[in-house]
């Protein structure tokens, strides 16, 4: 039980990281039914920034929201600059376009920054807390926190806001949303900052638990893809429950089965669910119209 | 109504569409007396398996529109099932690859099944975890792989003969390459190619006039699986030690990226792409740390400029057509 | 020759086509026509097999064919075009219209890898055949072009050419006129009588009232997914019914 519940928490943290990412995910997905192969560096890109800026002596709140801002024009800038002018491609072409994009962010942070593991401080101190016999890290807690607060924001804005409609007008059906006068183009652009952002709180959370370095955004990356594609690609419930399922099953099979596998696992999963269910848990049917 | 401004050296059925073949042909045969030492040798040798695992992806990727992000996967599982029937089980290599090369054909063909009526993303997605679970266990079944430190490779013998050092195997890499170029020119040119191209261009359409989509798509994937494994055995005995590396999804994106920069559909652009980006990390060995952010560069530059390939472009550059 | 007996489709709760009865006889030009959401399209997408019925039975020269793959279709003679265009853009006009004759050709990926003997040739012999519908359907002067850089009225026509080179049993044309401009779909009605004259069955899905009522044997009429009536051009014009419909959904529309 006791080890039941370590798990429980371990899973819950990185579920939510997950969840992150899978939002991020989708919210592109969303706008341009494009799947971001670089959102895992947008993660990476949080992660780094914010401890080159701490460990150049800028206090830890400056840090965080400094790197949350710095990645969201990045998505902006990778937008402007990548997406748009690759223009109206299929599919396919928009994955490699996007897989170009990652292999730049990566490499660039690979020539300017550099190649070692750096820890970020965590933000409210080391001290477990124990909880019915297992213990907790505050910064799991700050994990888990944030992630509610992001996805209930999410939630108000696309529910409620005029902006939040728009995006999700444009998701629905981008000409019909254009003839009722929403800027697609911008919704886009929008979106890839939003997503940016949303990936860089991730890897901040993440950095000081797991360590970051310029590598880490593939597999963070692949792994919210699976979360948001288990979920339904589009679904923002979806997006939430893939991360959190995908969190879950990895830390239980790292305890219960083997943690050489663990990082198997979302991959496992996602065959699974493709052969089985390829809209995804949440997700709604492609509709084909000839 | 077509007029040629220039001689179309690539258009089927062209009579110059034997030259390139010739050329090819020539540089290959040339190269062994001109190339100073055997570090070159290693350079052609790898660039000459890069473009044999190409031209066959490209037959997925450029014909069928369908993409694979997990093709090193089965490059990986040609490299480790060649080296393990051959060092741990003392199988004849020529026996171990091609015993290797039919389970994957078959476990391709099995995925292929499952996972090509997805399209797109969806596709993208089943094929890059297949590529990962390969290289996951790849990595930790160190009782048989050496795990992430790798494990040496027997040499390769085929009838007594053994083929050892870069002077040897550069003859059967070269071969290979001409091969794959000749069935694969073959192929496009003929109905299945067309079939291939035209249930890209359209699904639905290919399928009403009796196309057999499913059907294509599936082996194509398997063939293309085939090639990898067979490739990844060769260049396993060739190299005498192999790393999971091989099998990575790194190792994937870049065959895909060679596909596209290359140019879809485009035996030759194979050729080009796999050589170009064979050779970049050579070129910028000096800039240690550089080729990610180069990869990356060419691959948006040729997605935003030249979409269709460098080749494709090149060949409509020079070939004006009037409509 | 067709025999199209109480067919129904449901998406999902809403029923798309409902209890539709109708034969083709060999030879003739059957149109379906119908106000916009009437389920046209859907009917010719059961029929082609794009789409499985719900209930009811499609019998081709007596065989069942309800449910059947497109491409399983195609070997009993089935053909057809579509709505909004579907050409393989990637190809040229005349690779195009050979794709139709793809069930004749040799398509095993091992033998074209050798060139196994006889491919090129029979290969060659159906390129000219190609050239001789795009002649055909009026495409001629397209024949060297990339289907891509073709105006939007010789893709129509590019369309039935591949479907032709099937050699077609029943020849389904889901709105061959639209989009098109006025000299056009006089052309495109021209074609479609001399397919007729040829002895070609054909179906058609169409709104220009001139051209259906000038190229069809018979005219079935659907409305909100059921059938409305059914008989010869001269009929159809007089039927009350078919009047109001139209009428309604005018009035509707407007």
């Amino acid at each position: 039980m006791f080890q039941f519940l370590q798990l429980f928490f371990t899973g819950l943290t990185i579920g939510s990281s997950y969840a992150l990412a899978a939002l991020g995910f989708s919210i592109i997905y969303n706008a341009s039914g494009v799947i971001n192969f670089a959102q895992g560096e947008f993660i990476m890109l949080g992660g780094m920034i914010a401890a080159f800026l701490s460990l150049a002596g800028v206090p830890l709140p400056v840090a965080v929201i400094a790197a949350v801002v710095l990645v969201g024009l990045v998505g902006l800038l990778v937008e402007k600059l990548a997406i748009e002018p690759a223009g109206k491609t299929d599919a396919t072409g928009i994955v490699i376009v996007t897989i170009g994009v990652s292999m730049i962010l990566r490499g660039l942070v690979e020539v300017t920054l550099d190649k070692k593991n750096h820890a970020l401080p965590a933000f409210s101190g080391t001290t477990p807390i124990s909880v019915l016999g297992a213990t907790i890290l505050p910064q799991s807690l700050w994990v888990m926190a944030t992630t509610a607060v992001v996805v209930i924001a999410l939630a108000v804005f696309f529910g409620r806001t005029r902006w939040g409609k728009g995006m999700l007008a444009t998701a629905h059906n981008r000409i019909a949303a254009q003839l009722v006068g929403i800027d697609t183009k911008r919704v886009l652009l929008a979106s890839f900052g939003l997503s940016a952002a949303l990936g860089a709180t991730g890897g901040i959370l993440l950095a000081p638990i797991a360590t970051t370095s310029y590598d880490v955004g593939i597999m963070l990356g692949l792994k919210g893809v699976v979360a948001a594609t288990l979920g339904g690609l589009g679904s923002g419930v979806g997006a939430v429950a893939g991360g959190v399922l995908l969190g879950l099953v990895e830390a239980f099979t790292a305890g219960y089965v083997s943690s050489a596998y663990k990082d198997a696992v979302p991959f496992v999963l996602v065959l699974v669910i493709l052969v089985v269910r390829p809209r995804g848990l949440f997700g709604l049917g492609p509709a084909t119209r000839v | 109504m077509t007029s040629l401004s220039f001689p179309n050296l690539l258009e089927p059925r062209s009579p110059m569409r034997f030259v390139p073949l010739a050329i090819l042909v020539a540089v290959l045969a040339t190269l062994p007396f001109v190339l100073p030492n055997v570090w070159y040798f290693d350079v052609a040798i790898r660039i000459a398996a890069n473009i044999t695992v190409v031209i066959a992806l490209n037959l997925l990727i450029g014909h069928c529109g369908q993409i694979s992000l997990g093709h090193a996967g089965f490059f990986g599982l040609g490299a480790y099932g060649s080296a393990i029937l051959t060092s741990l089980y003392a199988w004849p290599p020529m026996l171990a690859l091609a015993a290797t090369a039919i389970v994957v054909g078959l476990l391709a063909w099995l995925v292929a099944v499952a996972i090509l009526r997805l399209q797109g993303h969806y596709l993208a997605m089943a094929t890059l975890g297949l590529g990962i679970i390969v290289s996951i266990v790849l990595t930790n079944e160190s009782a048989f792989t050496g795990g992430p430190d790798g494990m040496s490779v027997p040499d390769f013998a085929v009838f007594g003969l053994r083929i050892a050092g870069e002077k040897a195997w550069y003859w059967v890499f070269a071969g290979l390459v001409v091969a794959a170029v000749v069935f694969a020119t073959n192929i496009v040119e003929s109905p299945a190619g067309r079939a291939l191209r035209a249930l890209h261009g359209s699904e639905i359409a290919a399928r009403v006039v009796g196309i057999d989509t499913a059907s294509f798509k599936t082996r194509v994937f398997a063939l293309s699986a085939v090639v990898a494994a067979v490739m990844g055995s060769l260049s396993a005995h060739y190299m005498g030690f192999i790393t999971p590396g091989v099998a990575g999804f790194s190792k994937s994106v870049e065959l895909v990226t060679m596909v596209v920069v290359g140019g879809l559909a485009s035996v030759w652009g194979s050729v080009f792409g796999a050589a170009l980006l064979t050779l970049l990390p050579d070129v910028l060995a000096h800039l240690e740390g550089w080729e990610t952010l180069a990869f990356g560069m060419i691959l948006v530059a040729t997605m935003i400029f030249l979409p269709r390939g460098i080749v494709p472009s090149l060949v409509a550059f020079f070939t004006k057509k009037e409509g | 020759m067709l025999v199209v007996e109480n067919l129904t489709k449901t998406f999902g709760g809403v029923t798309a086509v409902s209890d539709v009865s109708f034969t083709v006889e060999k030879g003739t030009t059957h149109a379906v026509i119908g106000p916009n959401g009437a389920g046209k399209t859907t009917l010719f997408n059961l029929i082609t097999g794009v789409y499985t019925p719900t209930l009811g039975s499609i019998r081709l020269e007596g065989v069942e064919i309800g449910g059947i793959a497109p491409e399983k279709l195609a070997r009993r003679g089935v053909s057809r075009t579509f709505q909004n265009l579907q050409v393989s853009m990637n190809l040229s006009a005349l690779e195009n219209v050979m794709t139709g004759a793809h069930l004749e050709l040799n398509s095993s990926l091992v033998a074209a890898m050798v060139r196994w003997p006889g491919i090129a040739a029979k290969d060659r012999a159906l390129r000219a055949r190609a050239a001789e519908l795009l002649d055909f359907v009026g495409c001629g002067r397209y024949a060297g072009a990339d289907a891509r850089s073709m105006p939007y009225g010789a893709l129509k026509r590019l369309e039935i050419a591949r479907a032709l080179a099937a050699d077609p049993k029943i020849l389904f044309l889901d709105e061959p006129a639209a989009g098109l401009n006025h000299t056009e779909t006089h052309e495109i009605e021209g074609l479609i009588a001399e397919l007729g004259r040829r002895g070609i069955t054909v179906v058609l899905v169409e709104h220009d009232m001139k051209l259906v009522m000038s190229v069809s044997t018979r005219i079935v009429v659907l409305d909100y997914g059921k059938k409305l009536a059914e008989g010869t051009p001269e009929e159809i014009r007089t039927n009350r019914d078919v009047i109001a419909a139209y009428l309604g959904a005018e009035t509707e529309g407007a």
